[in-house]
């Protein structure tokens, strides 16, 4: 499987994931989000943004709970809650966010 | 999933050569994403797991130490090391990497996760758990 973006064609797995990190840019997301009907804004891309620091710094994209009092954290409690990232990402912030960030699934996502 | 368990996982190998340190660690991580009382020990070369400066570029493998960092995150703070398998191989916590936690009952203090342990104090703390893993 593929994901074409600006006439290249990226591979991923049967789930829609990049299967090379590297490949990642922002017009990469921004495909990818396009195609399950999400227009990416300042706050998806700031949970985005923090998802790719968490793995540059901890080799693993990180379980929900996790994201969410890591986000808490670096970004205040009206945003590290359950209702504002699922509000953000619909189907689940671990699994989509980590999706558009280029990241694998997350470990212990099922 | 409504009954926590004492969950034990124990390292016994070096952290590159096998799969079984990096599977080790990923099933930690699920096991503490669905919050398990997890706890983990390194015993004889998997001591070696928790050692500074590691350096995978010649093998080509990913070099997985800095997501023993992340344990914390996860609630996973008690990292028990036998104090035998240290001296065996001539290493001392200083050799081991800093790993900490923040106490969310403590105002976030920083502590420290690793706790050197005696063979008998380990296997004291075997006893007490309900589930172990061997890796």
């Amino acid at each position: 499987m593929g994901i074409e973006v600006n006439g290249k064609v990226y591979e991923t797995d049967e789930e829609g994931y990049l299967a090379n990190l590297n490949d990642w840019n922002p017009d990469v997301a921004t495909a990818m989000a396009k195609d399950e009907d999400v227009d990416l804004n300042e706050s998806h891309w700031e949970v985005i943004n923090f998802l790719r620091e968490y793995y540059e710094e901890y080799q693993i994209a990180p379980a929900v709970r996790v994201l969410t009092k890591a986000i808490g954290k670096r970004l205040g409690p009206d945003k590290g809650n359950s209702k504002y990232l699922y509000e953000l990402f619909p189907y689940g912030p671990g699994k989509q966010a980590c999706k558009y960030a280029g990241l694998p699934k997350p470990t212990g996502c099922v | 999933m409504s009954e926590i368990k004492k969950f034990m996982y124990i390292n016994r190998k070096a952290p590159y050569g096998t799969i079984y340190a990096w599977e080790s660690l990923e099933v930690v991580l699920i096991g503490a994403a669905f919050e398990q009382d997890v706890s983990v020990a390194f015993v004889d070369d998997g001591v070696y797991q928790l050692c500074k400066g590691q350096d995978t570029t010649g093998l080509g493998i990913k070099n997985f130490s800095a997501t023993y960092r992340a344990l914390g995150d996860y609630d996973v703070n008690k990292l028990y090391v036998e104090k035998e398998s240290l001296d065996a191989r001539g290493l001392t916590l200083d050799d081991l990497m800093p790993l900490k936690y923040e106490d969310e009952n403590d105002d976030y203090a920083e502590k420290d996760s690793i706790r050197v342990v005696s063979s008998k104090e380990l296997a004291e703390i075997f006893d007490q758990q309900e589930v172990l893993f061997n890796f």
